[in-house]
Formats: structure tokens, sequence, C-alpha cells
């Protein structure tokens, strides 16, 4: 579809205003930079104006060329306005407006396009992408944020001047420093580590023996069955930790390792059936049959036979308790005491009192956790579907 | 599996009828399902199911007053507190002996906080009362007892008296007392021995035998106690003028009929309480306006969960059609910016938006720096309905758009492709064609985020302030600052209900079975 698309070069009265707008919005901020923003949108969609017709009549046969001069340029004017903070930017919109001058100019943004668009339609499908890249922004931004200020040589949550400008003594490890180094923080990281792994893995034997009973076909129950069990995963925090409060105090585990260890297995448990049942859906029965008729006994034929091919989802399931519980900061403020107190304690604490940005150290070392747990995930579940044929890649 | 699925029509192999065989088959293989199950279902009915459950009976139990003060909900029958006069002495009679008694449990401070819910000051009515209960001149009945017979002073006399049944079926109310004090030492594995004995036990005995009436009892002392009062009636001590002395409010007719309301040992008054309404004579009522905050903050939490959902769909929308339009390629790239936030620990994502929303924060600097606010004029976007609804729509918004894409993934596009060949302009295909068979997605998503927006506790506690709160944070209060646990548990079930209601609908409409994880 796309080679039928005419491409045909856009005259320069459609592509200099229309890169002029968005010049007048790097003005913007630019301006702001520099003292007038005013004068920054007057100077960009001037600038702009002025790039565009001469890329699109002096330079139009030689795109690479024409890209680079952009860049060099801009790079320039960043780097005397802003140092090197400038250089970087400046660097980033010369190489956007030279690729953006020449994509409009070329008539190339008609390309993966249907034909018979009439403009009106070619605007609102680019509205429509920038309108979902904004979404993802916001989806984003946050977590980005917090990474380059975990690295703030002050102790403020806003980013500094000396950081703005680069300046390698706005930025320092002292955060990290403290997170790994202050008793406060590693007891916490050593309580969660000693919670998370004994929780899931109670929810993962329990779990996975139950998603394998409740696969078969004949269940008396299901329904109510899978309810309950998915319960906890439904009822609200808040409800589960009181509830738990109280039933734990009334037996003596509140305050006491082994009643958040349960606690916290109980609400990894509907991630974990979860899971091993959705695998379990597209698992042959018909393999443990045949592994009964050459003689395997019920528990080889589990682990030889099922339990490879629903591994991907029990681990996957795994991940999700372990995270629930990693990640579980109410049950445990209701049910610990002074002795049990988890990262996300920790963290909850400090956002509430204290607030100091060791915060941010301790959230980007969890954000780095959370790619390699997703990463593992990803692989996992590219794997189960592969080995079960339901995709080809 | 089993050698019966092989034989001939009418007997299995070992020669049972094959229907019975086949029968028998199915029934291992139930039972050895149900196996698996057990183990799980043990451990979620006991680790969760019964908390939740214990949760729901706290909310209506009431106990405390009744076992603190058995003596004073019995005298209080007989009370009708229609008429606005406070009760007679009998009732400061039953109440002096059950204080007496609370006060050696140190129960009658917790009572107070109890009934303290319920009518300010009665805190710190018990807890006055029950300094000065010891000293109120009750002396007289111990001091004119032991005149008559000295043998009242010896612990062993009471129990050889009190320990005989029959007596205490006659003076129910000195043996009943006898009883509860002596079994606080019981408990603690000593006996009476030679402790004192307290003067609200010879008020007792007094009470019970100051009226001469025929006891089959022919017991000496109580006998020779029982003649000698009414052959000249011993001095008194009234009760009333005492306890208005150790705090006046014992001569307000409020504190009486709170103490008569909450005397049986379940109570609805905790869930009146969570929807703003409080027990009176005439039935349950209305609380005064300016006390009413439960059902503000639910239809809070309802309304502030609504605009949750709402601009979740909003936003989760464009990108879940995105997502499903895009060559899986660049689909699968641009969802790992969507499971990223999914998979980022949510005290990192609070903390991020604290830190972009604040006054000093990255947005307000932004837009300081830009010129769009005023230095002096930055946003409040944190600590109030706005900084929960942007943090918790951000915190939510996976759980929209995962489900939203998995439907639009189905969505056959040569179906919007049909429609503009018809002439239907872009509109009009998204709207009549496209859009209706995106909605079972959007149902699924919506009732998903507002299921989990409506319990929420720590976005809201970290970023609402005092005005973005959620009923929730309320719950917390409760159990953890305010103590009051029947309140907070009456909140928790009303709560529960919402939930487990929504989520029957999920149910209905989604199916338990279909929740995905992760795309």
């Amino acid at each position: 579809m796309a080679t039928l698309t005419p491409v045909t070069p856009q005259p320069l009265s459609f592509v200099a205003p229309v890169v002029a707008t968005f010049g007048a919005l790097a003005g913007v901020f630019v301006g702001a930079a520099n003292g007038s923003v005013l004068i920054g949108i007057l100077i960009g969609a001037a600038a702009l104006a002025l790039i565009a017709a001469i890329l699109r009549t002096a330079l139009v046969s030689q795109m690479s060329l024409g890209k680079w001069l952009c860049i060099a340029g801009f790079a320039v004017v960043g780097f005397l306005l802003a140092g090197a903070s400038g250089l970087i930017v400046g660097t980033l919109m010369g190489w956007f407006f030279g690729w953006f001058t020449y994509w409009l100019g070329e008539g190339s943004y008609r390309a993966p396009l249907a034909p018979y668009l009439t403009s009106g339609q070619v605007l609102w499908h680019y509205t429509f992408r920038v309108i979902c890249g904004a979404i993802f922004v916001f989806l984003i931004t946050p977590i980005i944020v917090v990474m380059p200020l975990s690295f703030n040589a002050q102790d403020f949550f806003t980013f500094t001047e000396e950081m703005l400008r680069l300046d390698p003594a706005g930025y320092s490890l002292k955060h990290y420093n403290d997170f790994l180094t202050n008793p406060e923080w590693t007891g916490a990281v050593w309580n969660s580590v000693k919670i998370a792994p004994v929780a899931t893995a109670i929810a993962v034997v329990l779990g996975t023996v139950a998603a394998i009973g409740l696969s078969q076909s004949h269940v008396p129950g299901r329904q109510a069955i899978m309810a309950i069990l998915i319960s906890p995963m439904i009822v609200p925090l808040i409800i589960s930790a009181t509830g738990m409060y109280f039933f734990y105090s009334d037996i003596g585990l509140v305050g006491t390792y082994w009643g958040i260890v349960l606690a916290h297995a109980v609400l990894g448990i509907p991630f974990v059936i979860i899971t091993v049942t959705a695998t379990l859906v597209g698992f042959d029965h018909s393999l443990t049959r045949a592994a009964a008729n050459m003689g395997a006994d019920p528990v080889t034929t589990f682990f030889r036979v099922q339990m490879p091919l629903i591994l991907p989802g029990v681990i996957s399931g795994g991940l999700f308790a372990f995270i629930t519980s990693f990640d579980e900061v109410v049950v445990v403020l209701f049910l610990g005491s002074a002795d049990q107190q988890t990262l996300p304690w920790q963290m909850f604490t400090g956002l509430r009192e204290q607030i100091s940005p060791t915060i941010l150290a301790a959230a980007t070392i969890l954000v780095a956790i959370s790619i390699v747990l997703l990463t593992v995930v990803e692989l996992l579940r590219r794997r189960s579907e592969r080995l079960r044929g339901m995709s080809p890649g | 599996m089993s050698d019966a699925t092989s034989s001939g029509p009418m007997l299995a192999a070992d020669g049972t009828p094959l229907k019975t065989s086949l029968a028998r088959s199915l029934r291992m293989r139930k039972l050895r399902a149900l196996m698996l199950i057990a183990p799980l279902l043990l451990f979620v009915l006991i680790t969760f199911i019964a908390p939740i459950l214990q949760m729901l009976l706290r909310s209506v139990e009431n106990q405390i007053v009744s076992d603190t003060l058995p003596e004073t909900v019995v005298a209080l029958e007989q009370w009708d507190a229609t008429t606005g006069d406070i009760p007679g002495e009998f009732a400061f009679e039953a109440i002096y002996l059950d204080l007496a008694i609370a006060v050696e449990q140190k129960l009658h401070t917790r009572l107070g906080s109890r009934l303290n819910y319920e009518e300010t000051g009665m805190a710190s009515l018990f807890r006055k009362s029950g300094r000065r209960i010891g000293r109120f001149d009750t002396d007289v009945y111990t001091d004119q007892f032991t005149d008559l017979n000295a043998a009242w002073e010896d612990p062993e006399t009471w129990y050889e008296i009190f320990g005989d049944e029959r007596n205490v079926a006659e003076l129910p109310l000195v043996g009943r007392s006898w009883q509860r004090w002596a079994a606080l030492f019981e408990a603690e594995g000593e006996t009476v021995g030679k402790r004192d004995l307290e003067d609200f036990l010879f008020a007792a005995l007094h009470y019970e035998t100051r009226q001469d009436r025929y006891i089959t009892s022919e017991n000496p002392l109580l006998l020779q106690a029982m003649r000698a009062q009414s052959e000249t009636p011993f001095e008194t001590s009234r009760l009333i003028p005492q306890f208005e002395d150790a705090d006046e409010d014992w001569l307000d007719h409020a504190v009486w009929q709170t103490i008569k309301t909450y005397s049986p040992r379940y109570t609805s008054g905790y869930f009146l309480n969570a929807i703003d309404m409080e027990k009176s004579p005439e039935g349950a009522v209305a609380k005064p306006e300016n006390l009413q905050i439960y059902i503000k903050l639910f239809w809070r939490t309802l309304f502030m969960s609504l605009v949750i959902t709402g601009s979740c769909i909003l936003l989760g929308y464009p990108v879940a059609w995105i997502l499903a339009n895009l060559p899986s390629r660049s689909a699968n790239l641009l969802l790992i910016l969507v499971l990223l936030p999914f998979w980022t620990s949510l005290l990192v994502r609070t903390s991020a938006w604290k830190v972009m929303l604040q006054d000093q924060g990255v947005i307000n600097n932004v837009l300081v720096w830009i010129g769009l606010v005023a230095e002096n004029d930055r946003l409040a976007l944190i600590n109030n309905q706005t900084g929960t609804i942007i943090a918790m729509t951000h915190i939510l918004l996976p759980f929209m758009i995962l489900p939203l894409y998995s439907v639009m993934k189905t969505i056959s596009p040569s179906y919007l492709r049909a429609a503009k060949s018809l002439g239907a302009t872009n509109w009009t295909a998204f709207w009549r064609v496209y859009f209706p068979q995106s909605v079972p997605g959007i149902g699924a998503g919506s009732i998903l985020v507002f299921i989990l927006a409506i319990g929420y506790y720590i976005t809201p506690e970290i970023v609402g302030g005092t005005s973005g709160i959620f009923i929730s944070n309320r719950i917390a209060y409760h159990i953890s600052s305010s103590l009051n646990w029947g309140l907070a548990a009456a909140l928790g079930a009303i709560l529960l209900v919402l939930v487990l209601g929504l989520y029957w609908c999920y149910d209905k409409i989604v199916g338990i079975d279909n929740v995905k994880l992760g795309g």
C-alpha cells in the first residue's frame, strides 16, 4: 500500500510556516531560559522559517549535508547560550528540525498512509500520534524523573541549577551511599529479602498444585472455589489488613515474621492461580496419559512432563507473587512491628514524615529491578507461547 | 487412564458393569482434583477468609458493656428512658458494684473509651469515677456487718457461704459480686486468702439482706444479719450524691441513656455510625449536620473513583488503539512503556508523583519557568483531590490499557475499511462500527480500575492531604489512631459489600478466569 501513495515535494509556502510554528514552540523554552518568552517565540519562528527556506532551496538535493549543517548550527547556538546542557539540547533540536524540514518538504509523511486520505485526515492521523505520544510521556515521565534526581548533590527533591548546567558538582552518589550504609535502609532491604522469597515459595507451591487440580475436567464447585482463591486480589488491601490485624492478634501472630509471611503468601496466591491456570489451558493432557502409559508414576509425570511445560507460567506467577510481597506496605504497616520494617514501609514512612532523597535512590534501584523482572516475564511469556505453538516468534 | 474405558459395552475388564466402573473413575478423578485444591483452599480460608469474617463480626459485637456492667444492664431493664428522668438509687447501686469490680480488673477505662465513641465525655466520666469509687463511704456497711459478727471479716466465711450454689441462687447480687471478685485472684492462681474484703461486697450484702424476707438458707450468719436489719435498719450510704460528687454527669440523662442503648451484646450502632446516624430512644436518627462525615466520604470515594476511571478510559483508549493498530514489532516496544509502570513499585510511582507535583516540584517549576504561572501563584497540585486523581490515574492506567488492548487486538481492521468503503465518515465508522466492539474491553478495564481505586490507601494518604483521602484512610485512622475498631470494621464491611458487588458484576461481564496479567 505504501508504495502506491504518491510522494510529491511540498511547496515552501507550506513547509516554512509549519516549521516556523514548531520553531516558535521551541522558542518558548529557549526564550524562557534566556529571559523573555516573547522574544524567544519571535526569534524561533523567524529563524526556523529562514532555515526551512535555506534547506528547501539551496540544499534541496543534498539532504544529509543539510541535516548535518542544521545539527551543527543548533549545537553551536545551544553551547553559546547555555553551555554543556545547551549543546545537548541544541544537537537534539538540530536533528529534529533537520529531519522535520525534509520530511515535510519531500512529502514523505504521506508515504505510510492510504493515498485517498484528505489533508485533514492526514493532519488528524499525526495529531493522534502526538496525543498518544503525550500519554506515553505521562506514563513514563514520573519514573524517568526520579532517576536523575536520585543523584542530586543537595537534599532537595527538585533539579538544582548545577544539575541543569550538567555541572558535575551538582551530582553525587551520597544518597546511594546513605541507602547502602544507613542501617535503617539496609535493615529494611534485608527484611524484604527475608520475607518475599518465603511468601513466594508458599504461594507458588500451594498455588501450582491447586491450579493443576482446578484445571481438571470435573471439579465440583469450581466457580465458587475460584472466587475464594481469587478474592485476596479483589478485596481492598485495607480490609484484608484490618481483618488480618484483628485475627492475627488473637492468635499471637501480629508483630511476628511468620504473620507477615503468611499474609503475603495469601496475597500472592491469586496471581499464581491466574497465570498457572492460563498456562494449563494450552496444556495437552494426553501427554500425561502418554507418560503414564510408558510406566511413569504420577510424581515422575508431574516433574518430568507437566512441570517443564508449565514452568514459564509458574515462574511468572511466582514473580507476580514476589513483587506483590516485595511491594506490599498496607499489611506490613498493620501486622508488622519495628523489627519487620520492610523497604516499602521505610519508603512510606519516609514519604509521610521525614522526607529524604534517599527514597529516590531506593526508587531508582527498584525501577532497575522491575525492568529486570519485566524482561524476564516477557521472555518467559514468549517462550511459553512458542512452546505451545501459539505464536511463530 | 483406567482399564474401564477400553472394555466392552456391558462389563469393564475387572467384571464390574461399565456404568459403575465409569462412575467410580469419575468420582476418583473428582476426589483427586479436590485433594490437590484442598491445601490451598484451607490455607486461604484460614489466613484470609476467616479474618475477614471475624472483622464482619466485630462490626456488630458489643460484649464489653454487658460483660463489664452486668448488674447495671439488668437493673436498667426496669428503667424507662423515655420519661426523661434519670434512674433511681437502684441503678446507682448496680453500677457501683460493677464499677468497683471493673476498677479492680482495670476495665473501666476501656469501657469508658468504648462508650465515648457514642457520647463524648464518657471516657473522663468513667476514669474520674474509677478513681473516686474506692473512697465512697460504703465502709459503713463493712463496719456494721463486722460489728454484728466478726466472722464476716474472714474471707473463709464468704467462701463457705457463697461456695454454696443455693445461697448464690437466693442472694444472687452479692453471690455474683463475690464470685467475680474471687475469680479475679483465682485467675492469677491465688485465692483471696488474707486479703481485705472490699467495701462493695458488704454493700451488696446489705442490698440483699436489708429487706426481711424468707430464705431457705439456714446459715446462721445470714439469718442473723437479716434479723438484725429488720429490727434496726442499718445506717446507709446514699450513692447518688456521692456519684454526683465524683462527676455530675451521672445526673445527666444522656449518660444512662447511652449505657442502656448499648447494653445488648450485639449492636447495629457501629453501622449506624458508619452512615452518620445514631441510636436514640425513638430508634435510629440522623446525626446533626456538622457531625456527618462518613456518607460524604463514601460519596467522595465513589466520585473520585469514577473520575479516575473516566480519565483512565480517556487516556487508555487512544493508547490501546495505537498499540492494537501498529505493526507488532513497534507495538511490542510501546507495550513496554505501559508495562514498565505496571511493574514498578507502587511506592516508587507515588514518590515520583510527590516529586512532580509539590509546590517546588518539577511541574510547577517548569510552568513558572516558561511563564505560564506566576512565581507566587504556584498551582496547588498536591495534598488535595487533584493530586490524588493525577497520581492514581497514572498508577491505574495500565489496568485499563491492558484489557482494552487485548479486546482491540481481536477487532479486525477490515470492519472499519468496509464501513468507510460504504460511505461512512471516519467518525461514523469509528462510533458505529469500531467503538461498540471495544465496549467489552472498556467494561472490563473500568470495573477493574474502579474496584482497585475504591479501596486505595497508600497513594491518597501520601498525595491526598485532607480533602483527597478515601474511606480506606478513615478506616486506617480508626484502627491505628482512634482505636475505634468496631467503627473501622463497620466501614470496612460497607466497603467490602460495595467491592464484592462490583466483583460479581466483573465475573458476570468478563469472567474471573479471563483476568489477564501483563498483556
